[in-house]
């Protein structure tokens, strides 16, 4: 549903992050579809894949997958230049200083914190408004008060664009935050 | 860890790098050294033999007596001119009586009659039979199986003489050559006391034994006797083997420096591929020394490994080579001497102590924080300082291989140099080509392109890194290629193929106007015909001049003898002025050539006196000359102003080309002009042209090798970056990039470094090359439109096949896979 939230959880191996890796397009099964948006993901060819991402998908990682020689600002206009946006720059100034980082807008990754970090990565996947947001342990590699904070941001980003989300991560705690929990155990849903 | 490290494939990339940079070290350090020696050895076979003494009497018979106690061989010649007769015709002929093992290096060659295919001889005439030179032949009308009278003896001629080794020895030699059997001399009745008949000694060996026995006979040498080894002997020979040398050196020192490169920049990739795993072992408790110590032993267990592969490759490359170059050198080799090996793995420890090492000792300094921060604990961008040691190393080891301090400065100063410069100028024009107008209008259309174009500005320190790299690589290529061809092509015309072959002397002043007529009349281009007059040196600085004053043989020599003198108001064009300046017409000062002032200690501003017949005058050196000795064309110690000399009783001397058509004109000249002398140096200057033909073969080939290097650093430069180039396409997928997104960014952004990257290698190639040709090879080097075309256009191939190869795995590899490996 737009707007929910859902979290898939289970131990190490279950294929967590390969379901998400299939949710995105960014992998493709050896059997069974996704559907994405009204399409089924792996009837469309790699471009239209990604395409349909730049458009409808954001993605947040564990380690957070900036790219190191680009600034803040730079990685958050990243998908809006893909995109072909021409309002690039304003729009992720904008929702740099929405998460907190204004002052910190040409710094690069190396000279960010963690946490700071993690929320360069949120404001790049929230800058195209996407409608389905991917999670990958989004705190796994943050102290548990910037790890709090960046939950935080989270679901009040995932509030405020009615974005769909879908969290991987082991933490039960934030697990209970999503209206949804869907338990993998060697590849198969078992709750 | 070696094994696993290796099983990871990181180190394969860093051994293929030190072997294949040992491997062409060392191949090229054996082939050059088997090559130096073959030369040196066939340069020994214009001598005829290693050492060869000459005297104007009978030599003592302790002296030959001597060659043969000391192991050496020796061979003997007797040398004269006597009129030869066959029937009614006679001529002159300069006959040279030898023993049948003549000569010890290099072949007679003799063919069955004139212009037939000729080969090697095994040995000298038989008994009672003489060998003719084509031109005695058709003066004589004596073919193969006819005979001839030589003083009171009657022979047999047995074959047409091709090729004698010594021949350009004695250009001055004024009649055609004769060849008979040393022990034929007595029936003759030619050689009787008084006779004016040169004797020869040839001895050949062992280097040792040659010098040893050459130290013992000079002590004994008499008035009138004189030895002539390659040094002494044949100053245009030695000017093209030490011209090899320098080339060889070059190819070597290139090879190294390039080596040393690409092994940076496989250390490099090694090194931010085990951060993590540093950080790890860190984190368990290893301390910094034991780190390095661990991925020192790694290394050098490696280095060794690396190096002794790379010198067995390097020996087998050289066999190899050897053996398919075996008909174009057309001489065997001789086996290389075990120094190369040694060498090869000295300066393999060396580059990777001075380039492998630093950024290792990175490794140590890994904060076990990384475990958590990814961030912490990058490698510091190399900085020159870092290379310091190792440059420094290598730059000494480098000028000793070269054996020339000044290449040596002159190669690592430009490399040096260019590798500033060249990151420098990369930072600023990657810069500049992104923010240019004409990008940002073709921006606007293509996000593909806009995003490339922005990576360039972004990435600018990284890929003004690569860029230079690649510029580096790429320079060393378009050396060794365009401008290797350009120097080679500059090099051969120093020694044209229409260079002189006849030298024309004893023309009278009054003969001049007749003999430029002569030759105008028949179509063969008029000779510059060149005032000589002997003199003999009598005074410097008003001080008489004694040959008991000078130590040096040559010296000694010089100034016993008359020296030929000449006059002119200009330089001669072959000529290049080294100190002071040319002379104003009707001054009284004189131009010296400098070997000859440095040999007789002459010095600018000294006042040489001359007497001329029972005439005597003086004047002042005011410059010194530097001469092309292998230019084959008529040159003079001493040059003065005509106003000085011109009252001076003169002959006219010349040196000219003439072809085969013109072989009758000739005649017809001896004919008319009976008191000239026609010399063919053909024979000589074919020969000379062989060698520096042998030389640039040898030469061509070793720079294959360097080339090789080159393109290991263009690799090595090129997977530099590859890790996190691969990384960001995935990102970029994740958030969208079509294929042509993909494509179209790592394109531009690939076609503008390689457009840099080929500018820079082109500049830099044309500026070390005109720097090469002037302060070390001493040529004049044309600049190159093709290098100007084929630089910018290699580098834009170049990394566009990158670009294309590089997207294709990036396109190929899921994008969850890469970032997954890449966390």
């Amino acid at each position: 549903m737009p707007g929910e939230a859902v979290a898939i959880v289970g131990a190490s191996g279950s294929g967590k992050s390969t379901l998400l890796a299939l949710l995105a397009g960014l992998d493709t099964p050896t059997a069974g579809t996704v559907e994405l948006d009204g399409a089924n993901l792996f009837e469309l060819d790699e471009d239209a894949r990604a395409e349909l991402r730049g458009r409808a998908v954001g993605f947040v990682f564990q380690s957070f997958q900036l790219l190191p020689s680009l600034t803040a600002l730079e990685n958050v206009m990243l998908p809006l230049e893909l995109a072909g946006r021409d309002d690039a720059d304003s729009a992720a100034r904008e929702i740099l200083a929405r998460v907190g980082l204004a002052e910190r807008l040409h710094h690069y990754p190396k000279h960010l914190s963690g946490g700071e970090q993690q929320r360069v990565a949120l404001a790049r996947a929230f800058v195209v408004r996407p409608k389905l947001l991917l999670a990958d342990e989004p705190t796994g590699s943050l102290d548990a008060e910037s790890g709090e904070a960046v939950i935080e941001l989270l679901f009040q980003l995932n509030r405020e664009s009615g974005t769909t989300l879908v969290l991987v991560t082991h933490d039960e705690h934030l697990a209970s935050r999503c209206q949804r929990v869907v338990r993998l155990a060697a590849g198969k849903i078992v709750a | 860890m070696l094994a696993r490290d290796w099983r990871g494939g990181e180190l394969r990339v860093l051994a293929a790098a030190l072997v294949v940079a040992v491997a062409s070290i060392t191949s090229v350090a054996f082939f050059a050294d088997r090559v130096s020696r073959a030369l040196v050895r066939d340069a020994h076979q214009l001598l005829g033999a290693d050492l060869v003494l000459v005297s104007d009497h009978p030599w003592q018979r302790e002296i030959g007596d001597e060659i043969a106690r000391r192991g050496l061989e020796r061979a003997e010649a007797v040398n004269f001119i006597s009129m030869a007769r066959a029937g009614e015709a006679s001529t002159l002929a300069g006959v040279k009586a030898v023993t049948q093992n003549y000569p010890l290096r290099g072949k007679l060659r003799t063919a069955p009659a004139p212009n037939a295919p000729d080969e090697p001889a095994q040995r000298g005439p038989e008994r009672g039979s003489v060998w003719l030179e084509e031109r005695l032949v058709s003066a004589l009308g004596a073919p193969v199986g006819a005979s001839l009278k030589l003083g009171s003896a009657e022979f047999k001629v047995a074959a047409v003489l091709t090729l004698e080794p010594e021949r350009g020895a004695n250009f001055f030699n004024i009649a055609p050559r004769l060849f008979m059997h040393a022990a034929d001399l007595p029936a003759t009745g030619l050689v009787q006391t008084g006779s004016r008949v040169w004797f020869y000694l040839y001895a050949a060996g062992e280097p040792a034994a040659v010098t040893a026995f050459e130290g013992w006979a000079r002590e004994r040498l008499a008035r009138g006797q004189r030895m002539d080894n390659l040094e002494s002997g044949r100053p245009e020979v030695r000017a093209s083997i030490e011209r090899a040398q320098s080339f060889l050196g070059l190819t070597a020192l290139l090879a190294a420096i390039l080596a040393g490169v690409a092994i940076a920049l496989g250390t490099r990739r090694f090194v931010e591929r085990h951060l993590d795993g540093c950080a790890v072992m860190r984190c368990f408790g290893a301390t910094q020394g034991r780190l390095l110590q661990l991925y020192g032993a790694e290394f050098l267990l490696l280095g060794a490994g690396a190096c002794a592969l790379g010198c067995a490759l390097g020996f087998v490359a050289q066999g190899a080579i050897a053996a398919a170059l075996g008909e174009l050198l057309r001489a065997s080799l001789p086996p290389p001497s075990p120094l190369p090996a040694l060498q090869g793995f000295l300066v393999g420890v060396v580059l990777l102590l001075g380039f492998a090492l630093p950024p290792l000792v990175q490794l140590k300094n890994v904060p076990a924080v990384r475990v958590i921060r990814r961030e912490a604990g990058a490698p510091r961008t190399s900085t020159l300082a870092v290379y310091a040691t190792g440059i420094a190393a290598l730059s000494g080891l480098l000028i000793w291989q070269a054996g020339d301090a000044k290449l040596g400065l002159t190669v690592i100063g430009g490399f040096g140099a260019a590798v500033l410069v060249f990151a420098a100028v990369a930072w600023g024009a990657l810069r500049l080509v992104s923010a240019a107008p004409v990008a940002r209008r073709l921006g606007a259309r293509s996000t593909a392109l806009r995003y490339g174009l922005a990576n360039l500005r972004r990435h600018a320190r990284g890929n003004a890194v690569q860029v230079a790299s690649l510029a580096l690589g790429l320079t060393a290529v378009l050396l060794l290629t365009f401008t290797r061809n350009d120097l080679v092509d500059a090099w051969r015309r120093s020694a044209p193929p229409d260079a002189p072959n006849r030298f024309l002397l004893g023309v009278q002043p009054d003969q001049v106007a007749a003999v430029n007529r002569f030759f105008a009349e028949r179509g063969i281009a008029a000779p510059e015909l060149n005032p000589m007059v002997r003199g003999r040196l009598v005074a410097v600085n008003g001080k008489p001049v004694a040959e008991a004053d000078f130590g040096e043989e040559r010296a000694k020599r010089l100034v016993e003898r008359e020296f030929n003198l000449s006059y002119t108001e200009r330089a001669p064009a072959h000529n290049q002025v080294v100190a002071g300046s040319w002379f104003k017409p009707g001054a009284r000062e004189l131009s010296v050539e400098e070997g000859i002032a440095k040999t007789l200690g002459w010095k600018m501003g000294d006042e040489l006196t001359f007497s001329v017949g029972a005439q005597r005058f003086g004047a002042r050196i005011t410059s010194l000359r530097k001469l092309r000795w292998d230019s084959m064309k008529i040159n003079f110690f001493v040059i003065a102003p005509s106003a000085l000399l011109a009252d001076f009783p003169a002959s006219f001397v010349s040196a000219f080309r003439a072809d085969a058509q013109h072989e009758a004109a000739l005649n017809e000249l001896s004919k008319r002009f009976p008191n000239l002398t026609l010399v063919d140096v053909g024979a000589a200057v074919k020969q000379a042209q062989g060698i520096v033909d042998h030389v640039i073969n040898a030469v061509q080939f070793v720079f294959l090798f360097a080339l090789g290097a080159g393109l290991l650093v263009l690799y090595s430069a090129l997977v530099a970056t590859e890790d996190e180039r691969r990384r960001e396409a995935a990102v970029m997928r994740v958030f969208g990039a079509s294929r042509r997104q993909v494509t179209g960014s790592q394109r531009a952004e690939f076609l503008a470094m390689g457009l840099v990257a080929g500018t820079l290698a082109t500049l830099g190639a044309a500026l070390i090359g005109q720097l090469l040709a002037r302060q070390v090879f001493e040529l004049d080097l044309p600049p190159s439109p093709e290098l100007w075309i084929a630089g910018p256009v290699t580098g834009v191939l170049l990394l566009s096949l990158n670009a294309w190869l590089s997207a294709r795995k990036v396109l190929s590899a899921s994008p969850a896979l890469t970032l997954r490996d890449s966390v």
